[in-house]
């Protein structure tokens, strides 16, 4: 027997004896609030996760380090890296259930398909931030399910108004041509059946172009753009494909002022790459970029100058990042919601829950958080885990992001019909009753 | 001293030509399959069910697929995912459209649909062989995701393009679908593997197994001998597409609980043909040992770090698991080329033996 076939079976003696240790490592009950974080810090998608996951972390950090937690309890996190794979954000779920999470931020549409049906019945709120299933609005089918402060169908109406406003009114989208390129998943399809309506509605030529996983070749969808020179560009990118698709727009020669990312696909590492070619590209937002608010002059103090960022303090600011920061600041407020009914302990997720469902951030409680301005007021019901929240477009100018429009508010009227139609369909599918919300407290 | 064959006398054809021809492997066998079937459900956390032993389980039916049309028949193939993605699909279409229908049979059916595409998709092995068939084979790799994606039908017109598992139940216990426990879904994947693996054991050690490896040794002189290779070769990946297709249904209905197209794409086609060469080429043993191999060493790379008490950030973690992982199959192919299969048998071997070296 040769030496190295020894160590070779002395290594899967080792695997075999260790393990089954790994999975039962004891799951200690963390002091406080837990929240497991999923990220993904590498693989093709890294570009985007790698500033949410920073903002996340940052606020957290800040809550625990300025305010001791909330209203005095600790939050507790952990990260586990998906590399927005549906598999192993199942994987990490399910590890991390064992702590006891009072809710989870999926971060990717696929992984929050599988996690709605499973997180009801582990009673964990999901708090899918402007993404995973629209149809999940409506509160009366998923109780358990939020999207606040609005949801794609929402966006997509928004967008879709944004521009009837730069061609000097809706009716003026008769006849035009809108192309959407979307990366080719539930996520960027999700947008399509909103756009769809809306073309009937208002006349205007829709054309959907799909990027395949992970969206680093587009030579063909940007040709087909060419052929169809289209008035408007809608893009539902993510991740890599969204520097591609900011490159191959510049390189096509398509006014860059009429291609509009929706808010998965607008930031910095998205634009960068293209260089000048980037300049006057847009895209929709649901707070503002940049660091002009009190809260980063919070999170520089008692995080970065304490030594405990999870970034480069440069790096603040960044639409993705200050998406992370909304996102944990979302999550904070509802649970200080619930903390006003249940009383400042460590809750559990059918309280945070409560939370979630009677959460109502008023513009005075946003001046106090020191976000005044950053984003929207927003006020969630039984009925609406959306809450309607309007939209911004920003554009980046070669060095930045800057706002160019007002609070762009969402179609309601298209989009909830919409929503109770698919929510009905979706809960069917997981055999879901629609509850009484006039008997909800 | 205990593993040893003296005094089993062979009376009859049938004890000489038994699965396991030696009592104490037979003994061994039962007894790890019941184990098995008993021990997990009771014993492992719902992390372990979940996340671990489910998923392998359907890996080492999809391996198992794959080596008999690779490992015994000798045609190489890159299209194991989507031959999975026709059986999630197939299975979803059927239970939707069929609710009253047994999820079983729904299984079987979905795998006989991954069959008869595996056929259409096996044609070019008549002509091609080698590394020209996996180019073949990749394309309906491609073909397959591109057509679910493409077709709303498939999906029942959901406008995410999710497959949601629907609920069903077996004797009174749920099965599948969100409420479903993590030790039904268990025993239901482990009774379709183990059916299978019995059925896949008996298949090569038959007239079409023997005739796959005939094919697969020397093509020309197994049609001299009176193999008829084309439908020895479409025979072969129906059946290898047939227990890809079953793989695919139950990844989606028994672990994932709902999945898009990515979930199918040419990873898991490499995932799956990773398991079989680590495994061991032409072994159903291999299978099951590739599977686990390729499953539970980066779980177990990802939770060392907490184990000793090392609080590593998770890309960084994330980039250790996967060169280290890289660096354990390049040792490992070096070292033992013929997979963890052969390892066993060499142990095996060295058991009949002991205490005396030779």
């Amino acid at each position: 027997m040769t030496r190295s076939r020894i160590a070779l079976i002395g290594l899967l003696a080792l695997a075999v004896v260790f393990g089954p240790l790994a999975g039962t490592v004891p799951a200690q009950q963390p002091q406080g609030i837990f929240i497991p974080l999923l990220v993904y810090r590498t693989g093709p998608y890294a570009p985007s996760g790698i500033p949410i996951a920073n903002g996340f972390v940052d606020y957290f950090t800040l809550l625990n380090e300025r305010d001791g937690g909330i209203n005095g309890v600790k939050l507790v996190w952990e990260e586990c890296e998906t590399q927005y794979d549906t598999k192993q954000g199942v994987e990490c779920y399910e590890r991390l259930k064992g702590k006891n999470p009072v809710l989870v931020n999926p971060y990717s549409t696929g992984i929050t398909y599988t996690l709605i049906p499973k997180a009801a019945v582990d009673k964990v709120v999901v708090f899918s931030m402007g993404y995973g299933m629209t149809a999940a609005a409506d509160g009366r089918w998923f109780p358990w399910v939020f999207s606040f402060p609005t949801t794609y169908w929402s966006q997509a109406s928004a967008v879709i108004r944004y521009m009837g406003q730069q061609e000097g009114g809706l009716e003026k989208l008769k006849g035009k041509k809108i192309a959407h390129i979307y990366h080719n998943s539930p996520y960027g399809k999700e947008a399509n059946p909103t756009l769809e309506e809306l073309s009937r509605k208002y006349g205007f030529e829709l054309t959907l172009l799909a990027v395949d996983h992970p969206g680093q070749e587009q030579k063909a969808t940007w040709l087909q753009v060419r052929r169809l020179n289209p008035d408007w560009i809608f893009v539902s990118g993510w991740g890599v494909m969204n520097q591609v698709a900011v490159k191959e727009a510049a390189a096509t020669g398509v006014k860059m002022d009429h291609v509009i990312g929706n808010w998965w696909s607008a930031n910095d590492s998205d634009v960068v790459p293209a260089g000048e070619g980037a300049k006057g590209y847009k895209g929709a937002t649901f707070h503002a970029p940049g660091t002009n608010f009190r809260v980063f002059q919070d999170i520089v103090k008692h995080v970065y100058d304490k030594g405990k960022g999870a970034a480069k303090k440069e790096d603040m600011g960044a639409p993705l990042y200050n998406r992370g920061v909304v996102n944990a600041m979302l999550s904070a407020e509802a649970i200080r919601t619930a903390m006003g009914k249940y009383g400042n302990k460590v809750l559990t997720g059918e309280q945070v829950r409560w939370g979630f469902e009677n959460f109502n951030l008023t513009e005075q409680r946003l001046e106090q958080l020191g976000m005044k301005g950053f984003t929207h007021p927003i006020k969630v019901s039984c009925e609406d885990h959306e809450g309607n929240g309007p939209v911004l477009i920003q554009q980046w100018d070669g060095k930045q992001w800057n706002l160019v429009s007002e609070w762009i508010q969402p179609m309601r009227d298209v989009v909830r019909p919409k929503v109770e139609a698919a929510a009905i369909e979706e809960g069917k599918k997981l055999n879901y009753t629609q509850r009484d919300c006039s008997k909800e407290k | 001293m205990i593993y040893r064959e003296t005094g089993q006398f062979k009376s009859s054809y049938a004890s000489d030509q038994a699965i396991f021809p030696i009592v104490q492997d037979r003994i061994f066998v039962l007894l790890a399959v019941a184990a098995a079937f008993v021990v997990p459900p009771l014993v492992a956390t719902e992390y372990w069910l979940q996340a671990v032993l489910i998923p392998l389980l359907i890996y080492a039916l999809a391996a198992l697929g794959l080596n008999l049309l690779t490992g015994y028949a000798g045609q190489v193939s890159l299209g194991t995912g989507g031959f999975m993605a026709v059986g999630a699909y197939a299975a979803f279409k059927l239970s939707t459209s069929f609710p009253q229908v047994n999820i079983v049979i729904v299984f079987l059916l979905s795998g006989l649909c991954a069959a008869l595409v595996g056929l259409v998709f096996g044609i070019p092995s008549l002509r091609i062989k080698g590394f020209y068939l996996a180019v073949a084979t990749l394309a309906a790799q491609f073909f397959l995701i591109w057509l679910f994606n493409k077709v709303p039908w498939f999906v029942n017109y959901a406008s995410s393009g999710t497959i949601t598992a629907p609920t069903r139940t077996m004797f009174g216990v749920m099965v599948t679908g969100p409420q479903s426990s993590a030790g039904a879904r268990y025993v239901m994947a482990m009774a379709l593997v183990a059916l299978f693996a019995l059925v896949a054991k008996n298949l090569v050690r038959g007239r079409v197994g023997r005739s796959w490896m005939a094919i697969r040794d020397r093509d020309i002189a197994a049609e001299i001998i009176g193999v008829r290779p084309m439908r020895t070769k479409l025979l072969a990946f129906a059946i290898s597409s047939f227990y890809c297709g079953v793989a695919g249904a139950e990844f989606v209905f028994l672990y994932l609980g709902s999945a898009e197209t990515t979930a199918f794409d040419i990873n898991l086609s490499f995932l799956v043909l990773f398991m079989v060469i680590i495994g061991g080429l032409g072994s159903v043993l291999g299978s099951f040992l590739g599977a686990a191999f390729i499953v539970l060493v980066p779980i177990f790379l990802t939770n060392a770090p907490h184990l000793i008490g090392l609080p590593l950030p998770v890309a960084l973690q994330k980039q250790i698991e996967l060169m280290v992982f890289g660096a354990l199959i390049i040792f490992f192919l070096i070292v033992e080329p013929n997979g963890l299969a052969r390892l066993w048998q060499v142990a095996k071997e060295k058991l009949r033996l002991w205490p005396f070296p030779h």
